[in-house]
């Protein structure tokens, strides 16, 4: 890691945990805090979608494990009791249990078949919640407790939310750690032997294969992983709502999901979390647009398709020339 | 049974229609159109508007549906796919553009046509009644009957036409046709055109019957990629075989799930799964697209 590489990262967690609530607090604009936890939280369930990105697969299937994340956290919470802090872990082990179920079969599949039947697990995980007696139907489960201290040894760590007087605040202290913890681990990854096996899957994996590659162990422990951080994300969204429904996350969260990491850019670490921020914020601010909102959106989209194929962050990447 | 086979044909003629024209721009430009769904809702409107409001017959409203959405499909391709897929470094950038558009769609067609669900009147009254075990309006019969004959113009037009051989040359393999001559470029506009003329075609014939909204552009979509999956996407038969099952998978499974609640679709949403994970290239596919 050099030197301008840390000073970067120096500046990022300054401004996310400093600068932003200070100018929060300066500009009154306390809504504000909504929508970047918000993106805080959408952008760890896009860093799972890069992940499996990276090992070639398009992956439209976010928002199912955002759901049923959301749902293991909701259940655990409200009918046995469990603290937040301890179904957080679950929602994501739950999730990545259940994908590795899943992705045995349907990682075999490639391409745009593999794009679609994510995309139909998706459908499949609303139906699933509409049509099970715990999940509670179409009226889903309301009323879920805001979380609980927590005390590690006696020490305590982070106080009740319920007793804060500022939760807005707290949940996106929250939201941005476990961003900054899902990026740093995601970074991790792919510098690591792992995450040049998994490009050797992006480039080509019959020859992966071919040379001792285990395919179907790596693809089925990347599209986990992807997994983990989508029940993450779905599990600290219920916590901020309160409440969970079967279309707390649907297709069009899927496909979000996806374009997020498109719009940062394929190849890049940092991309979904850019992606997010630009697509997510941007929305936001163009509800000044009303009835032209989705218009303007799109078409900004289209545009930026346009000019920048490979992504916003393509803009800094020197190493190659234009294709 | 009898009358929920019929309901299933009826259906999938319908479905097959709008896989079609999927597939069809799937196996020319490896493009996975989302907003296939909203092409169809805006083909709808289309008629809608031409019959409706201006009082024209039906039939010129379908002609417009057909005319308008294939100068819509020429143009997405000409002026947005064919940059984007020269400049991307990999394939997937496409369906960040097929999602753009489909939002675009999805905001142009609330300006341009608001959101309350829209019907046509009846083209043709009268129900059919064989014995009380078939029992169809007649406008249904209509409307099956020309997307039937939809269908079978369609393959014979990919079968004996020379744009249609063309086409099905550069499905096959885009850099041998281009070598034997066909205008790559050129095709894959009129590909396009002709794949987004289908929606919208489907979208004008299923306006006079459960009508048009702007919310049926995703759903409709998603049922798409099903078909396509069952059949095996990029293949023809495979798309029409998908829409005829899915069809019937639905009119058999209302009728018989019925008793359980609203679980049809996830019914065949999981038999779905199973099914392609035991042949993950649909029933006629090429292995891997």
């Amino acid at each position: 890691m050099t030197k301008t590489n840390l000073a970067g990262i120096g500046v990022f967690l300054l401004v996310v945990f400093v600068a932003v609530p200070m100018m929060i607090a300066v500009s009154g604009r306390w809504d504000f805090y909504y929508t970047l936890t918000s993106v805080a939280l959408l952008s760890i369930g896009s860093a799972g979608v890069w992940l499996t990105f990276y090992i070639g697969r398009i992956n439209i299937g976010q928002g199912a494990y955002a759901l049923m994340g959301g749902y293991v956290s909701a259940v655990l919470m409200t009918k046995v009791g469990v603290s937040f802090w301890l179904t957080l872990p679950l929602a994501g082990l739950f999730c990545a249990v259940i994908s590795v179920a899943i992705g045995l079969p349907i990682l075999r599949l490639r391409g745009v078949y593999f794009a679609m039947i994510t995309l139909v697990l998706t459908e499949v995980t609303r139906l699933t919640a509409l049509a099970l007696p715990v999940t509670n139907g179409a009226k889903g489960i309301t009323s879920i407790p805001l979380p609980g201290a927590l005390t590690v040894f006696g020490v305590p760590l982070i106080p009740d939310f319920a007793t804060i007087e500022n939760p807005k605040l707290a949940f996106y202290l929250l939201a941005v750690t476990l961003m900054v913890l899902t990026y740093a681990a995601l970074w991790r990854i792919v510098n690591s032997r792992l995450g040049h096996l998994c490009r050797s899957l992006q480039q080509n994996e019959e020859l992966a294969s071919s040379i001792g590659v285990n395919t179907a162990h790596l693809r089925l422990l990347a599209y986990a992983i992807s997994s983990f951080f989508g029940g993450i994300a779905g599990a600290v969204f219920v916590a901020i709502s309160q409440s969970i429904y079967p279309s707390s996350f649907v297709v069009t969260d899927s496909v979000n999901f996806m374009l997020y990491c498109f719009v940062g850019g394929l190849g890049f670490v940092m991309g979904p979390m850019l992606g997010t921020f630009l697509l997510y914020f941007g929305w936001d601010l163009l509800s000044v647009a009303r009835e032209y909102q989705l218009l303007i959106y799109s078409a900004a989209m289209i545009a930026l398709m346009l000019v920048l194929p490979n992504g916003v962050l393509s803009l800094f990447d020197r190493r190659e020339g234009p294709k | 049974m009898e009358q929920i086979l019929a309901n299933g044909f009826y259906l999938g003629a319908q479905y097959a229609l709008i896989a079609l024209g999927l597939t069809l721009i799937f196996s020319l430009m490896n493009v996975l159109n989302f907003a296939h769904g909203q092409m169809y809702v805006f083909g709808g409107f289309v008629t809608y508007t031409v019959v409706a409001q201006l009082g024209l017959p039906f039939i010129v409203g379908l002609f417009a549906s057909a005319i308008i959405l294939a100068i819509m499909g020429a143009l997405i391709e000409v002026y947005l796919f064919r940059p984007v897929i020269r400049k991307s470094k990999r394939e997937e950038s496409t369906m960040l553009l097929a999602a753009g558009i489909a939002f675009f769609l999805d905001a142009a067609i609330l300006l341009l046509f608001g959101e309350k669900q829209r019907g046509v009147p009846k083209i043709v009254d009268g129900v059919f009644n064989w014995d009380m075990r078939i029992i169809m309006p007649y406008d249904r019969i209509l409307i099956g009957v020309l997307a039937i004959a939809l269908i079978a113009g369609f393959i014979a037009f990919m079968q004996y036409s020379k744009a249609g051989r063309a086409m099905r040359a550069l499905a096959q393999d885009r850099v041998a046709a281009q070598l034997m001559g066909v205008d790559v470029d050129r095709y894959s506009m009129i590909g396009f055109a002709l794949g987004a003329m289908l929606a919208g075609l489907v979208g004008g014939l299923l306006v006079t019957i459960t009508g048009i909204n702007l919310g049926m552009g995703g759903p409709t979509s998603i049922k798409a990629f099903m078909m396509i999956m069952i059949g095996g996407a990029g293949v023809i038969s495979g798309a029409i075989a998908g829409g005829f099952i899915l069809g019937m998978m639905e009119s058999v499974g209302l009728t018989m799930l019925a008793a359980y609640g609203d679980i049809t679709y996830l019914a065949i949403f999981a038999s779905l799964m199973v099914f392609l994970a035991f042949r993950p290239q649909g029933l006629m596919g090429k292995p891997w697209g």
